[in-house]
């Protein structure tokens, strides 16, 4: 039973692994990688380590992913600055 | 059987982390990279402190201490892997701040748009 | 192409440095004697029931005060690195895009408190159930955060952020020293009454410990939120 699960969660790890890596969205990428943390924090708690997944769930899938929007909506925002004025992104 | 699948779960993470890490061009998507393989790393010393079988080191009425020492994980691996996850996030914070700076100088969120450090 | 090749033979050069650990790890029955022997004499000798924080807090004290630092270094970075560049934009006007929703402000109003209180608890019963400075200093640091997202909090107070990690950086540090002075060594929670193992004032100086690097922690994550956050100015 706890194998099944282990398993089950393993293999969408690697598949929101892939998504985060390959996905042609940058914001389904980050919160992909979100989800990893969150699925690696259920596998702390199956190996006995509630503190590390307790940490993990709040930093690793909140916070990071929190983290990761703000840097992503600060560029967004250098980029549509520089659309008003000068009209050229690279 | 569930260290092992554990340990295989971790290397692959790594393994995934490393080829993005070294393949994408992105900014954001090589630092997911990192983060990724900062989640294998703290997987796999995890799987080192497990004994199969074993509860949380935390002492309670049901478990005595004889209980805790037949019957607990490691708390060692625990400890280490509980700050290096506090320090992995000011990390990529700081990573992160660097990748707006660097888009905020140069214009170009692709790492091979950058020819300053270009060997 | 090259570059691909390169990062496969990466890869493919990992999997073989770590392929003699999967041919030897296995499921084990016992733990290595110097578990073996926290989990023997740590309960007794310290009176704390959670032993991974009597490994963080007593045993590795001296790796979470540098953990600490590290962690205080990397968020000045960040506010570094922001300060930088804001400077180059004038009329440093903070403005909010979108009002947040009704949702958002009235859920806020209601959870707050509890968030706060609930990490005030986490990190006050560290050495009793799982969670301890960390986790808490995060909770808080997520609530500081709801509350800048719901507008309830429009400007973070730096110069409190700073008094209060100074505060309990330095706290931490007299702490260690007064358990030098007073116990076995540095950072021994000894020197306060170990009390009686499952009740809220035992473990010596754990708890004292904990909650001071619980509102470092707290403080650091939101100083880096807010440095994320922050500037987005009209011109």
């Amino acid at each position: 039973m706890i194998l099944a699960m282990l398993i089950t969660f393993g293999v969408m790890m690697l598949v929101a692994a892939l998504v985060a890596l390959y996905s042609r969205d940058i914001v389904t990428a980050i919160v992909a990688s979100g989800v990893v943390s969150l699925l690696a924090s259920v596998l702390y708690v199956l190996f006995g380590a509630p503190d590390v997944a307790m940490t993990e769930a709040a930093i690793g899938s909140a916070l990071t992913t929190v983290v990761f929007l703000f840097a992503w909506s600060r560029i967004r925002s250098i980029a549509s600055r520089d659309d008003s004025t000068n009209g050229e992104v690279r | 059987m569930m260290t092992q699948i554990l340990t295989v779960l971790a290397f692959l993470l790594m393994a995934l982390g490393v080829w993005g890490l070294m393949s994408r061009r992105h900014l954001i998507r090589i630092i997911i990279g990192f983060s990724l393989l900062d989640t294998g790393v703290h997987l796999l010393l995890v799987a080192f402190g497990y004994r199969s079988g074993g509860t949380a080191p935390i002492l309670s009425d049901g478990i005595g201490v004889s209980g805790l020492v037949s019957g607990a994980v490691d708390p060692i691996p625990s400890a280490l892997v509980l700050t290096a996850i506090v320090i992995g996030l000011a990390v990529t914070a700081l990573m992160l701040s660097f990748a707006v700076r660097m888009y905020a100088r140069t214009r170009s969120i692709y790492i091979d748009k950058n020819k300053e450090l270009k060997w | 192409m090259f570059k691909r090749l390169f990062s496969l033979v990466l890869v493919v050069a990992l999997a073989a440095a770590f392929f003699p650990l999967f041919a030897t790890i296995g499921d084990r029955g016992d733990v290595s004697p110097l578990a073996e022997s926290y989990l023997a004499d740590a309960p007794d000798a310290l009176g704390s029931a959670n032993l991974v924080t009597s490994v963080i807090v007593t045993y590795r004290g001296l790796d979470t005060l540098g953990e600490v630092t590290v962690l205080f270094a990397a968020s000045a970075g960040v506010s570094l690195v922001f300060s930088r560049l804001g400077s180059s934009s004038d009329g440093r006007r903070p403005v909010q895009n979108h009002a947040p929703s009704e949702l958002v402000v009235t859920g806020a109003g209601l959870l707050l408190p509890l968030i706060f209180v609930f990490g005030v608890f986490i990190f006050v019963h560290g050495h009793l159930t799982p969670g301890g400075g960390f986790q808490g200093g995060v909770v808080i640091a997520s609530g500081v955060l709801l509350a800048l997202l719901a507008g309830t909090l429009t400007e973070l107070s730096h110069g409190m952020l700073s008094v209060l990690e100074m505060l309990s950086g330095a706290g931490y540090v007299a702490v260690g020293l007064l358990g030098l002075w007073l116990a076995g060594g540095f950072l021994d929670p000894r020197f306060l009454p170990t009390g009686e193992i499952g009740s809220l004032f035992s473990g010596g100086a754990i708890p004292v410990i904990y909650s001071l690097v619980g509102i470092k922690v707290g403080a650091e994550l939101s100083g880096v939120i807010d440095a994320m956050r922050r500037r987005r100015v009209v011109e």
